[in-house]
């Protein structure tokens, strides 16, 4: 088979929405960056739980050896996916579950639709999901008269107030106490009379508004953190506890995975329970993980379907450098450190993957055709900050000096070279910190040298690369800035 | 094609392009998965002689706000009944919940609640299965001590008893210790959430009142 055969009909592209009217990133950027209370809220909660992370982090001696074996976990399984992906099924099989396959969203959305639809129910629970948002499952299941209940408690805050999620762990980041109360005031037709914006308060009116929801589900939709290829075990982290009445008290559930989320065998949970839940919220554990194995009679669900999703993965697979995006585990670490994330906000990545994660993952799941996912890649300083902090070490810098390339390579010329060069100049443009981050990063790491493929990009975007190569010490190191600022704004952008 | 075997020829063509080895057996994966590195800690604390872990264990669940009482076997029965008369209404337990926990308590049990009944509970007793010391986790595996998942979820106040010899000092001993075969659920704390400004607050959907008593 020729090379370009192997092209044409290789691995296919995914598909999964795009959230913007005007998709670039450096347009959306520029109006999040006007909102001065969405920056503020962003800010505060951000500011807040990097912290936290780093004392969690810090009370391990070994954090280093912890991310070295996560990765290696998970670069073994992406180097033998085919055959823990057998392995899996086969498990999950045996202990009375049904496996299914999805080459994309529109195979999973129907999947899932049909097998909502076989138990003769119009409503399903849902437990907070990524992958289940990057297939647009919802909106799918409502064209289907289907309605899904996200019982999540950012979910619900983001459905009630017709919104849309900013953050992987927290969709509703952007959201202060104040704007929740008003949201559950207006959209919760069950909200307690005097509600105030106390947490507490606020909670409590969710637990109320869920509680016959979750006591009379017959069906549960859920996403998977981790997969057991050797014992077929499935694993959800959660906090709230609407995880484990989904997963616990509907007689149907219905698990949507990546099949990228697979670990080869039970003890390499060890590694993941503890570099997980340090690095998202920053807590020795999280308050709960559920794991389950097929069907366990008398307990729990009597029908389990898993639904493995391709959706884009294996064409991210087939990069040699950009696969790496694949062993993330989503812990919204890489978020909250980005100072580009915290000027933008989540909606300006244009897709459910927001932040330095987002950047590297929309474009190579969608590939870089649109006018947002060829900007994403020039969505960053490349400080490097991302990297340091994830627990699976992917090192988004290079992965998006890769995807930059791609980009002058593979789009249409001329227009993606104009977003391209405006993310690009959003990004470092004025505030002096974000230039110093950069030079910084350019000094330290030599993302573009060490990778060895460019140098200088073709064309217009030559102009960008001659400021990344420019070695010019900066006058204070881009850690001395963090450690003294916190990466708190300055200025307006 | 079907979707699963579509897949499957998308992810051996990219193994193929680079270089892998085709149609890998089981054993060239069990060696490679045998060489990666694996240099973490077993335990953070508690190396040999160290008798902290049950002071820790107590520490790092009260870190979350969950009550701790700790009790010698022979106060089980006393400290239960006391804790179970503060609340009102009746209380969930499993039937193979040793009977000598609950002998001194006045407060109406229901051995076995069928599910539709939880949400009427004021809460449930149940053992575990095992307790780590270094994140303040106690897991449940639902055996016969412990009941169907449902028990322990539902009630709002979760008064679990966690015996000495079930507590290890971390994360991969724990696992160790456990079926994966049996549904899991591992408790750090009462219910929370982080969803408002990214700061733990108490108490959304499972029990909002965790209550350990730790066996001495
Ligand atoms: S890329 Fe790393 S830091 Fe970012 S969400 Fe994924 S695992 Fe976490």
């Amino acid at each position: 088979m020729t090379g370009r055969a192997a092209r044409e009909d290789g691995p296919g592209r995914g598909a999964m929405p795009t959230y913007l009217g005007t998709p670039s990133f450096p347009d959306a950027a520029r109006r999040a960056v006007s909102d001065a209370r969405l920056r503020g809220n962003l800010a505060h909660a951000t500011t807040t739980i990097r912290a936290r992370r780093a004392e969690a982090v810090a009370e391990l001696d070994d954090w280093a050896e912890l991310r070295e074996a996560g990765r290696q976990i998970k670069d073994h399984v992406l180097e033998h996916l085919g055959h823990y992906l057998r392995l899996l099924e086969e498990k999950v099989t045996g202990a009375g579950g049904t496996v299914h396959w999805a080459r994309d969203a529109a195979e999973a959305d129907r999947i899932v639709a049909d097998l909502v639809k076989a138990t003769g129910e119009t409503e399903v629970v849902k437990v907070k999901s990524m992958a289940t948002q990057e297939i647009g499952l919802n909106e799918f299941l409502a064209e289907e008269g289907i309605t899904a209940y996200e019982t999540d408690l950012a979910e619900l805050i983001v459905q009630l107030g017709d919104d849309r999620p900013s953050h992987l762990l927290v969709p509703a980041v952007h959201r202060n106490r104040a704007d929740i109360r008003d949201i559950f005031l207006r959209a919760m037709e069950d909200v307690p009379a005097g509600l105030t914006d106390s947490p507490a308060e606020l909670a409590e009116a969710a637990r109320r508004h869920l509680r016959a929801k979750f006591l009379s589900a017959k069906v549960a939709v859920s996403g998977v953190n981790f997969a057991v290829a050797d014992t077929g075990t499935l694993v959800v982290v959660e906090s709230e506890g609407n995880g484990r009445m989904c997963l616990t008290l509907p007689e149907t559930l219905i698990s949507v995975m990546g099949i990228e989320k697979i670990v080869p065998s039970r003890r390499d949970l060890e590694v993941f329970l503890q570099l997980l839940p340090r690095s998202s919220t920053a807590e020795r554990m999280n308050p709960y993980t559920s794991m389950w194995t097929g069907v366990h009679p008398g307990d729990g669900p009597r029908n389990f379907h898993l639904v493995l999703l391709d959706n884009g993965r294996t064409a991210t697979l087939a990069d040699d450098v950009g696969r790496q995006a694949l062993r993330c585990i989503r812990c919204s670490a890489c978020l909250n450190v980005c100072p580009v994330y915290r000027r933008a906000g989540g909606h300006a990545y244009g897709s459910p993957y927001p932040g330095p994660i987002g950047a590297i993952l929309s474009p190579q799941m969608r590939g870089v055709g649109s006018e947002v996912d060829a900007s994403l890649p020039f969505a960053s300083s490349l400080c490097g900050a991302c990297y340091e902090v994830c627990p699976v070490a992917i090192d988004i810098p290079e992965v998006l000096v890769r995807l930059r390339a791609r980009v002058v390579e593979d789009g249409p010329r001329r227009p993606l070279e104009r977003v391209a060069m405006a993310a690009a100049g959003w990004t470092l443009r004025s505030p002096t910190r974000l230039a110093l981050a950069q030079r910084a990063a350019s000094s330290a790491r030599r993302v573009v040298a060490r990778g060895g493929r460019i140098r200088r990009l073709p064309g217009p975007l030559g102009a960008w690369t001659e400021t990344r190569d420019a070695p010019a010490p900066p006058s204070e190191s881009f850690r001395a800035w963090w450690a003294r600022t916190g990466g708190r704004e300055e200025d307006g952008g | 094609m079907s979707a699963r075997e579509e897949i499957l020829r998308r992810i051996e063509r990219v193994e193929s392009a680079r270089g892998a080895r085709r149609a890998t057996g089981d054993g060239d994966v069990a060696a490679a998965y045998a060489r990666i590195d694996r240099r973490y800690l077993r335990r953070h604390h508690g190396g040999a002689g160290d008798g902290g872990i049950l002071d820790l264990f107590a520490a790092r669940v009260a870190d979350y706000r969950a009550t701790v009482l700790r009790v010698r076997v022979s106060e089980v029965p006393g400290t239960l009944a006391e804790r179970l008369a503060a609340g009102s209404g009746s209380y969930g337990v499993p039937s193979g919940l040793p009977a000598e926990w609950t002998s001194a308590t006045r407060a109406a049990l229901v051995r076995d609640p069928p599910v539709s009944s939880l949400d009427g509970l004021a809460g449930a007793v149940t053992g575990c299965a095992v307790a780590i010391a270094e994140t303040g986790t106690i897991v449940l595996d639902h055996g016969a001590d412990q009941g169907p998942r449902a028990l322990s979820l539902v009630p709002d106040r979760h008064l679990i008893v966690v015996l000495a010899e079930r507590v290890v000092a971390d994360v991969p001993e724990a696992l160790e210790r456990l079926d994966p075969r049996r549904p899991l659920t591992f408790v750090s704390g009462p219910s929370a959430t982080s969803d408002i400004e990214l700061t733990r607050v108490e108490g959304v959907h499972g029990p909002r009142a965790l209550e350990v008593l730790l066996v001495e």
